[in-house]
């Protein structure tokens, strides 16, 4: 393939290996059918349609490709679930509701090469024989949105969608629905609720698992963005070469989105696996910012555990246990899963030894008693609950025991909740009461202690007695 | 869940606290706790309703064996039951069924830490306000905070504002700082009765339970929500504020106010009704009763309650209040003074069989011919009231032998008109309000004897006056429209003087021959049993709670097709 040129100043850095962004901030690119096409567009839609369906499933299998959405689910995998025996329509949706905070890729698929996931959301509509597909979009990408519609129209007109796709006989609509601004409405079954026009209240699994009883009760295949595309490169290279990218288990390439405190954030295409923690941050972002140290990464989206700058991780390398810093981190899905947090969704938030840690939780509870649906007793609650401790932290009105009942609320909620959202909230508070227990404790005002009110409320209240007075 | 649903369905092992149990295969794991005593505490689960599994109070440990390799062999116990492999995630029992060799744990650490920890949330935003709140007594937040809370809250902060006191509907009122976001109500309204009026509105702690724009909380079932509120969220505005819960008289019976017939329990302190609530029975009304039915006891509790027989002697312009004994002997001395042919009895399909074998009794001791019955028809809807407005028409039908109910009454108006009926006795019916019979026709009656609850301007007309007892002041049987036999029973004794009409029967025919063996109302039934086929074998206890099918229709209930239908589906246990 020829080589690319990228725009000044935008130019990937060696260690990346553009895929999925190939065409990122490229010069010259934009996001007609036309551009897409003269670099080979569609070609592999073709391919795969004189494939049989299941063999196009069993490919996307072997290539190993986990989902980029946060979980890390095999794709192939979760395609197999439709029930054999099924006669039902099945539905085939993208979740482009990037919500978790610190992730920002799906935007720049969407936004600057629209056909790549039009054209992988094709593939894997044949591979799981679905002829009707949804791109979920969130509220937030009106422009994506917007995009998106152009790119399909030009895709029908060309027959790449519609009645007879390619002149195969297979059909295929897509629909791009946006969503109303809900973090919940990128969990799949909240999704489908949303996309059905309710409250995006994710249903209870057994028995709604959307492979079997999804959108209209069908089964139902939800994919995230960068997956999607994934499955239009693995058609393209073969199961094969495919896998060999990245390591094994954790195959291809992901693009992690850096945020927080380094000199260069952004969006890095990397092999998975072939990058550690510490390349990324002081070789591909260009290092900690002047005069600052690392205190902590939150390594896959808001919700993954935090990892303390000075922690020792054990990894088996081989048959061994070898002992690592937070540097040495292989960026996969297994490496930070065995260090006790996620790969995620690939947002990584990089902290620096400026942020107050209270400061840091505290964003995060603001955010997720904020977008917690309201469907469950402990989410609800819980998530609202250590909102109001960490308020109380962070502006000196909270005592030494409110960090333990904070944690004590984080339990509480973990495990016992309908969806994922119930881990996603309460995990930061877990780790972070954890590993920087002594820290919030040194927040708390002892003389403040079990005050509900802020201190700006308590001179109010002063303010007011002096005037009656 | 009816036994014969479970027949030829699979049963399945399954360890429940450590003891073994079979269970139809399907059996959600709440209703298999149940069914072995084993209480699973809940709050938006309910079996008539689908199952969101949203309030996390049914948490359970749950485990199964473990997953074989493939060729391995279960290793069994002498009993042939598997090793459970028990899972750290806990599971919610309302939602999931049973398994072979499943293990439930109710009473694990785990479980125990869980119900804990629900509860603690539920109380962190809810008000404390028991005193003053009308769920008192039969609130499932407070049952279980004292079974499962930890009696202290860790919660320092300030307790979450939301709308208070709001009409929501007519009969209904909403306190969103006592909802615990069950959605039981919303379910109910969506899902049973098909008036989708309520949702949440906001996001996370801040939700609110509200009708949507425009709307109301309107239809003939609202009051139902208030029943399955767990908590004070949503009240009554007719009971509230006027009965501590714990202070009333609870009596099952049946509401009166149509031939459905639906079971409900009748709430009452010192001689006074203060509610009416559904009592389930699958066969008749599963857990629902309408409102109209359910508000239709006021007239208990009215100052218009005759209280004391009265008598009015020919020439008299005032009715005297006499005592029974003399209203009795006047009444039958009156009676006698006609032949047979000149004396009607009008009784009424709102009285209970009894009353009604009664009634039977004295026709035929005075040889009367002209017997019928006032027929009320009003419109059905499609889920549980009857287009028949009386409530035992079918158990006056057959314990009075009538061919035609409502037949007769042209003949009776024909014969007084002409003089050939010169006595009536109406049994709880007031003809003047309620049929075409007027003041001028009655007035040609040598003799009138009115038997109703409440004063009214046939009563005024009438020589005889007596008090007869409402639904809630008597014991006995009705027949319902789909031929079902159910019991009321007495809440307590009517105001003043009242009789129920089989005693004023009894008495009346004692006063004529001198006696009838008849003491109490058993005895009653036990007679009616010996002279009428259909209920032979029969006694009053045998009918229980739950009433027994008596005579075959081939009606049913749209509210309870439906019902069957949802269960067949799975979407609800029943």
């Amino acid at each position: 393939m020829a080589k690319v040129k990228y725009i000044a100043g935008k130019e990937p850095h060696a260690k990346e290996h553009r895929m999925i962004f190939r065409n990122v901030d490229r010069e010259g690119w934009d996001t007609s059918l036309a551009t897409y096409q003269k670099e080979g567009g569609y070609k592999q839609l073709a391919k795969a349609l004189k494939m049989e369906p299941k063999a196009v499933q069993e490919e996307v299998k072997a290539a190993g490709l986990r989902g980029r959405g946060g979980a890390g689910f095999p794709t192939g995998v979760k395609w197999g679930f439709v029930p054999p025996n099924n006669t039902k329509p099945v539905y085939l949706i993208c979740n482009a509701d990037e919500s978790e905070p610190g992730t920002f890729k799906d935007r720049y698929i969407i936004h600057q090469d629209p056909h790549q996931l039009i054209e992988g959301l094709i593939i894997s509509a044949y591979a799981v024989g679905a002829h009707l597909a949804y791109i979920y979009i969130r509220e937030e990408f009106p422009e994506g949105a917007q995009i998106l519609e152009t790119a399909i129209e030009e895709a029908r007109k060309q027959k790449f969608l519609g009645k007879n796709v390619c002149g195969t006989g297979f059909e295929l609509e897509i629909y791009v629905h946006r969503g109303a601004g809900a973090y919940i409405c990128g969990e799949e079954t909240g999704l489908i609720e949303s996309l059905e026009g309710k409250r995006p209240y994710p249903r209870i699994k057994p028995p709604y698992f959307p492979a079997a009883m999804g959108l209209y009760l069908c089964p139902t295949i939800v994919n995230n963005v960068e997956s999607l595309c994934h499955v239009k490169h693995i058609i393209d290279m073969g199961a094969d070469a495919y896998g060999k990218l990245g390591t094994p288990r954790n195959t291809g390439t992901r693009i992690l989105c850096v945020s927080g405190d380094v000199k260069k954030p952004g969006y890095y295409e990397i092999q998975v696996g072939k990058v550690t923690m510490g390349e990324l941050i002081n070789d591909m972002c260009g290092g900690m910012k002047e005069g600052r140290k690392l205190k902590a990464v939150i390594p896959g989206g808001s919700s993954s555990k935090i990892l303390r700058a000075d922690e020792k991780f054990t990894l088996k390398q081989g048959d061994k246990d070898v002992e690592i810093g937070i540097e040495d981190i292989p960026m996969d899905f297994d490496s930070l899963m065995a260090c006790g947090s996620m790969a995620g969704s690939g947002g990584v938030i990089v902290i620096d030894d400026s942020r107050a840690i209270s400061w840091v939780l505290n964003n995060l509870n603001t955010f997720y008693a904020h977008e917690s649906c309201g469907q469950c007793t402990p989410c609800r609650e819980g998530s609202a609950w250590m909102k109001k401790i960490t308020d109380r932290i962070v502006s000196g009105n909270a005592s030494p025991e409110d960090v333990d009942t904070l944690e004590s609320v984080a339990y509480n909620i973990d495990g016992k909740t309908i969806c994922a959202f119930g881990e996603a909230c309460s995990w930061p508070t877990e780790a972070m009461v954890a590993k920087f227990r002594d820290e919030l404790i040194g927040d708390t005002d002892g003389k403040n202690a079990k005050r509900p009110v802020s201190k700006e409320t308590q001179e109010a209240a002063k303010n007011l007695k002096s005037l009656t007075t | 869940m009816s036994d014969d649903k479970q027949q030829g369905v699979p049963m399945v092992n399954v360890q429940i606290d450590g003891e073994w149990h079979q269970f139809p295969k399907g059996t959600r794991m709440i209703e298999a706790c149940r069914q072995v005593q084993v209480e699973v505490p809940h709050y938006c689960y309910h079996p008539k309703l689908s199952s969101p599994g949203n309030c996390r109070m049914c948490l359970v440990e749950m485990g199964m064996p473990p997953r074989l390799a493939p060729g391995e062999e279960p290793v069994k116990d002498k009993d042939g039951h598997q090793k459970i492999g028990w899972m750290p995630r806990p599971v919610i029992a309302c939602a999931n069924a049973v398994a072979e060799n499943m293990g439930i744990r109710t009473d694990s650490e785990l479980t125990k830490a869980c119900r804990e920890g629900v509860m603690e949330f539920l109380l962190v935003n809810h008000p404390l306000d028991c005193p003053i709140c009308d769920q008192a007594g039969e609130c499932s937040l407070q049952e279980y905070s004292a079974e499962h809370g930890k009696g202290d809250s860790r919660f320092r902060d300030e307790k979450n504002k939301k709308p208070k006191n709001v009409e929501i509907g007519p009969r209904i009122r909403l306190d969103d700082e006592r909802c615990i976001m069950c959605s039981r109500c919303i379910r109910f309204c969506a899902e049973t009765v098909d008036d989708p009026v309520l949702g949440f509105t906001d996001r996370g702690s801040h939700t609110v339970l509200a009708v949507h724009p425009n709307q109301q909380l309107a239809n003939d079932y609202s009051m139902n929500t208030v029943d399955i509120c767990p908590v004070g969220a949503l009240t009554s505005n007719d009971f509230r504020f006027q009965m501590r819960t714990w202070f009333m008289k609870e009596t099952s019976s049946i509401c009166t106010s149509c031939g459905r017939g639906c079971n409900t329990t009748i709430g009452s302190r010192e001689g006074t009704v203060f509610r009416q609530t559904p009592r389930d029975n699958n066969e008749v009304n599963s857990a629902w009763m309408c409102d109209h039915g359910r508000m239709n006891y006021h007239y208990l509790n009215s100052e218009a309650r005759l209280t004391d027989p009265m008598i009015r002697k020919n020439g008299e312009e005032a009715h005297q209040v006499v005592p029974w004994s003399k209203a009795i002997r006047f009444a039958a001395d009156e009676l006698l003074k006609f032949n047979a042919s000149e004396v009607a009895v009008i009784a009424s399909g709102r009285m209970t069989n009894e009353e009604l074998f009664m009634t039977r009794r004295l026709i035929a001791e005075l040889s009367v011919e002209h017997v019928d019955i006032v027929l009320r028809r009003g419109k059905a809807d499609d889920y549980l009231v009857a287009a028949d407005k009386n409530p035992n028409t079918a158990g006056a039908k057959l314990v009075l032998g009538l061919k035609k109910p409502g037949g007769e009454l042209a003949a009776i108006q024909k014969g007084i008109e002409s003089g050939e009926i010169k006595a009536l006795v109406v049994l709880q019916e007031n003809l003047i309000d309620d049929t075409d019979f007027t003041t001028e026709l009655l007035g040609k009656l040598d003799f009138l004897l009115t038997t109703y609850p409440l004063a009214n301007p046939t009563a005024d007309d009438s020589h005889v006056v007596l008090p007869g007892a409402a639904f809630a002041e008597k014991d006995g049987t009705m027949i319902n429209v789909t031929g079902r036999l159910q019991r009321l029973n007495k809440a307590h004794q009517g105001p003043g003087q009242t009789m129920e009409v089989w005693e004023i029967c009894r008495d009346l025919i004692l006063a004529i021959d001198g006696g009838n063996g008849i003491y109490g109302v058993d005895d009653v039934f036990k007679e009616m049993a010996g002279q009428i086929k259909a209920f032979a074998g029969l006694t009053l206890s045998k009918v229980g709670d739950q009433g027994l099918p008596l005579l075959k229709t081939k009606l049913t209930v749209p509210m309870l097709e439906r019902e069957k239908e949802r269960i067949a589906k799975g979407e609800i246990v029943g």
